[in-house]
């Protein structure tokens, strides 16, 4: 009767080939190894320019604030973190009357900032947001706006939108042409 | 050299050397992982990190020690306590310096086999009482590893025993005065670490409480202070085991004379507490057949032979040739 399979051959001749020795001898050389540990508070990460972190609204070139209201944002979530409601100024803009994101049930995963028609939302490398009181990390929208354009310096939705505004009628915009007279039959 | 210390002070000095260290271990063990894996490990708590043992501790004495309803509730408390027992019961025989052991009785191996076979019952007590199959999982391979082990953990002593003509480990280190037993007895020194890890159910041969298959093994129901009592337990087993190999192959407390007997003794004990947590670093869990095949079909083979030449050199060189 065969007692030693080709696996137990196997077996014994690894153990001759000193493989174990050699796999614990290469294990016992990482000892020398540079660490891949970075000792956090005192050493900071370094953060990639698209990292996905704390959610700011940004302003456009004109310190307007970008965002329109439009709920894209909040629809895209896929946690519904994000609460917020249009309203209109005088001259016709529209912008957040509150603008809220609930920070403990976001997944940042940046689909809202995908979802941004006008580049308003914007997730920035920033992660350093804990909080002892789980009601802090509820941002309204004084927390979220800052006084910059973040990552796409020069986009002013309002002055490349049809949109008539106050300030901008129809046809004004940038590489916008005249409103044609429909009426005409001319060319 | 002869000078002895009061019993009482020796077993309390072991008792609390070993009850200090193996604690220390977990602080060891992880640091050495953390640097044979590129990392730094606990290093936070007091110097080096080493309070993470107090914080450890202090975690597992405030968690819940909760006996699940459906365990046999007696044995299932009795089991961690036998684990710690037959692990402390080895550090009677052992030798840490002339003078400087719990006993010297003249069949010390035998009782060290017998201490440590009584392992065997925490995991079998533990995973039966618990009443949930990856225990029983881990408890029926817990026993088939232990005994298939021991067999050839016994056997690949005897080499060392026909040698020295002596079970006792004090007789057993003052013969290596000349040669250390791993020259001689070196497939016995090999068998024997295996078999001790497998004794110990250290990685890579972890196989009762395989955590990716089993969850915990025979420990998946012991929380708190009990499993706190069979993770110390397998420490304290860790530095019996390297312990017992440096006073059978490794010459015991014997070193040159700028250093104190102990200190030797300890020094050669650590070198091996290192090479178990390598071992962890670097080795996989074998399967538990392939277990099985490489005790029965490998070692036990290596540790007979070895056994019978040894005698047969032993008997030829006392009798000469034929004799």
């Amino acid at each position: 009767m065969n007692v030693w399979r080709d696996q137990d051959i196997f077996i014994f001749k690894q153990e001759l080939m000193f493989s174990i020795i050699r796999s614990m001898w290469l294990t016992f050389l990482h000892m020398f190894h540079k660490r891949e540990t970075i000792l956090y508070p005192e050493e900071k990460p370094k953060l990639t320019a698209r990292w996905r972190g704390r959610i700011v609204l940004t302003r456009d070139p004109d310190m307007g604030e970008r965002c329109v209201g439009c709920y894209l944002c909040a629809a895209a979530c896929p946690v519904d973190c994000i609460s917020l409601q249009a309203t209109e100024d005088p001259t016709g803009r529209r912008y957040p009357e509150f603008f809220r994101i609930n920070f403990s049930r976001c997944i940042f995963c940046g689909y809202c900032e995908e979802a941004c028609p006008t580049y308003a939302i914007q997730l920035i490398p920033d992660f350093e947001m804990a909080e002892y009181n789980r009601q802090n990390l509820v941002y309204e929208k004084e927390d979220l706006l800052i006084n910059g354009q973040g990552k796409y310096q020069g986009y002013n939705y309002y002055k490349v939108a049809g949109l008539a505004i106050g300030g901008k009628g129809k046809g004004q915009a940038q590489n916008e042409n005249p409103p044609v007279d429909v009426k005409s039959l001319l060319p | 050299m002869d000078e002895r210390f009061n019993p009482i002070v020796i077993v309390a000095a072991v008792l609390g050397g070993v009850m200090l260290v193996a604690p220390g271990l977990i602080w060891l063990e992880r640091r050495l992982l953390a640097l044979w894996q590129d990392r730094y490990g606990p290093n936070r708590a007091g110097p080096f990190g080493v309070l993470i043992v107090l914080a450890d501790t202090l975690k597992l004495f405030f968690k819940e020690d909760w006996i699940p309803p459906f365990a046999d509730k007696k044995v299932f408390f009795i089991a961690p306590a036998i684990v710690m027992i037959s692990a402390l019961m080895g550090f009677v025989i052992i030798p840490f310096s002339p003078g400087f052991m719990v006993t010297n009785i003249n069949i010390g191996i035998l009782f060290f086999l017998a201490a440590s076979s009584m392992g065997a019952y925490s995991i079998i007590l533990g995973g039966w009482a618990s009443n949930n199959k990856y225990a029983l999982l881990g408890a029926m391979r817990g026993a088939a590893q232990m005994i298939s082990y021991e067999v050839f953990m016994g056997l690949s002593i005897m080499g060392v025993v026909i040698l020295s003509g002596s079970l006792s480990l004090h007789t057993i280190v003052e013969s290596q005065a000349d040669l250390w037993y791993v020259v001689p007895q070196f497939a016995g020194f090999v068998t024997f670490l295996i078999a001790g890890i497998a004794e110990t159910h250290r990685l890579p041969f972890d196989i009762p409480e395989s955590e990716s298959e089993i969850i915990a093994g025979f420990h998946s129901e012991y929380s708190g202070m009990k499993f706190g009592m069979f993770f110390v337990g397998e420490y304290v087993g860790i530095i019996l085991i390297s312990s017992l190999t440096v006073a059978l192959y490794f010459g015991g407390w014997l070193g040159p004379d700028f250093l104190p007997p102990v200190v030797w003794f300890v020094l050669k004990t650590f070198v091996f507490i290192f090479l178990f947590i390598l071992l962890r670093a670097s080795l996989p869990r074998p399967r538990y057949d392939q277990l099985m095949d490489f005790g029965w079909k490998i070692l036990l083979p290596i540790t007979i032979i070895n056994l019978m030449v040894t005698a047969a050199v032993v008997l030829v060189q006392e009798h000469g040739w034929p004799y």
